[in-house]
């Protein structure tokens, strides 16, 4: 790395003499380096799938989570330092919150992507501070609005999505996702493909142990982020599996 | 020297507590001075007294669950102001909510209820709000709002499924609370409340002999009371959630009260 040494490193606060804030790049690694987050935004609304990397058999099933609410219609999906990425979900969930108290009708996503973006990149300015080490993705859908996603960076840069990925295994998951033809594809058949992503991605040599987590919010549940139902989130993940053995059994006929 | 705040207005010793020599105001001292020591109030405070208000709110229990029913006539003094003013509300699977007074100090407590109900639901643990929990913390806020001589001017009942039984609990503006299996506020308590009880003292009433019963009140007071209206709402909850019907219109006929002679 061209940075260590230099001393241009050492501060949010200070440019490198060739335009790069360095504290920011390496809290985009340390994203990087966490498990992989997809978000689909399909016909009817947004499903997020993470793999939850298991660091130790000894947690109990479920700890840890990796998918929040931030109001009822807005799921956050993170992926990162946990403990960073937990302090945004509190941050958005305190701006929806306000919001709401103001105008008294849920916060569009557009606005609370606007807000949260802003605090984070606050961190991404100050010598006295590091920016935080995760990216979160940001969806919901509204009869109004139809669905809607967000992704939003260490660096506080955010765009509009179809379908994004981050984390470990984000350019493989891309590579999956642009395949799908999102536009077209309900919620109940995204989380299928979800699920199968996140299952492909994930590198069993690496990482043994993950959980896969997933949540959406469509038209059918109303507008409101939920977790995927325990029938629903089985059945997609015994496809997935299915379909990872079919691609390993097709591998080993043609050696 | 701005170490040492502002001398001619100290602040006070405590919260809501004297200022530095507030208890004695001799002359010169300087807490005659300034704002805080005009002992006539030159003004009147309207923070106290409600604007646009609703009436009687009835809730009864029966077997499995509770109803709730109000009119949805928002009167300013005595003019029927505001034709649209729901205040039977769900807060969750469990919890009814029923209201009658100033409307605006209802919106307001409204939204931080709601705000509970979307916190909670983020934490995602699948727990939710229970009645008696609610009642209490609302006894909690008004009695406080009470105790700061602003109180917030209204009733509530809070009607839900406690661990699988029917609870039914009032709470008035000044923070008074009890449970009963019959509840009206407002004029209601005075008209409504004998043919709750009468009813309810003959045998456990089931959904619909509640609903029945919830709605001659309704009749009642619409006839004798002159700040009610006939058009209202009515909510049942039981262990299958909440319902809240659309608002009905009562049936009214005056032509009786030509037949009504006064002596």
């Amino acid at each position: 790395m061209s940075s260590i040494g230099t001393g241009y490193d050492l501060s949010a606060s200070q440019f490198s003499p060739d335009g790069r804030v360095f504290q920011v790049e390496y809290a985009a690694k340390a994203v990087e380096n966490s498990g992989t987050v997809i978000g689909l935004r399909g016909k009817d609304g947004v499903v997020f799938a993470v793999e939850k990397l298991v660091t130790s058999k000894l947690y109990e099933p479920g700890a840890n989570k990796r998918i929040f609410h931030a109001d009822e219609h807005v799921g956050i999906a993170v992926s990162g330092l946990i403990s960073d990425a937990r302090q945004i979900v509190e941050t958005a969930r305190t701006e929806a919150s306000n919001y709401r108290s103001q105008y008294q009708i849920p916060v569009p996503l557009k606005y609370l992507n606007e807000r949260v973006s802003m605090y984070m990149h606050a961190y991404t300015l100050y010598s006295a501070v590091r920016p935080y080490g995760c990216s979160v993705v940001m969806g919901t859908w509204s009869e109004h609005d139809g669905p809607q996603m967000y992704m939003l960076d260490p660096s506080g840069v955010s765009f509009s999505y179809f379908g994004c990925a981050v984390g470990k295994a984000k350019q493989a998951a891309k590579t999956e996702i642009e395949k799908l033809k999102l536009a077209d594809l309900t919620v109940k058949e995204l989380v299928k493909e979800a699920a199968r992503i996140i299952y492909l991605v994930h590198d069993e040599l690496k990482d043994k142990q993950f959980e896969l987590e997933l949540s959406w919010v469509s038209k059918d549940t109303k507008g409101r982020h939920e977790m995927v139902p325990r029938e629903i989130a089985a059945e997609a993940e015994n496809t997935a599996k299915q379909a990872l053995a079919d691609i390993e059994d097709s591998d080993e006929g043609e050696m | 020297m701005a170490f040492m705040g502002d001398m001619m207005n100290p602040a006070p010793f405590w919260q809501n507590g004297p200022a530095p020599g507030a208890f004695y105001n001799f002359p010169g001292n300087s807490a005659s001075f300034g704002p805080g020591s005009h002992t006539v109030q030159e003004f009147k405070a309207h923070s106290a007294s409600p604007i646009t208000t609703t009436t009687t709110v009835i809730g009864v229990k029966f077997d499995k669950g509770c109803v709730i029913a109000a009119d949805m006539l928002g009167s300013y003094g005595s003019l029927a102001r505001f034709r649209d003013c729901p205040r039977v509300t769900k807060v969750n699977d469990l919890i009814l909510l029923g209201n009658g007074g100033d409307y605006a100090d209802y919106q307001y407590l409204k939204s931080i209820i709601d705000q509970k109900i979307i916190d909670e639901q983020c934490i995602g643990d699948g727990l939710q709000l229970k009645p008696r929990s609610l009642h209490c913390w609302l006894t909690r806020v008004l009695y406080n709002k009470r105790s700061k001589m602003d109180p917030l001017w209204s009733n509530y009942i809070v009607a839900g499924i406690q661990d699988g039984e029917p609870f039914l609990g009032t709470v008035d503006k000044l923070g008074t609370a009890y449970e009963d299996a019959a509840i009206a506020t407002g004029l209601g308590a005075y008209m409504a409340t004998p043919l709750l009880r009468d009813a309810a003292d003959k045998g456990p009433l089931d959904q619909e002999s509640a609903k029945a019963l919830v709605r001659k009140c309704m009749e009642v007071l619409f006839y004798r009371d002159a700040r009610s209206f006939w058009r209202y709402q009515l909510g049942v909850v039981t262990a299958a959630g909440v319902t809240i019907d659309e608002p009905t219109d009562l049936k009214h006929d005056w032509s009786l009260a030509h037949m009504i002679e006064m002596v």
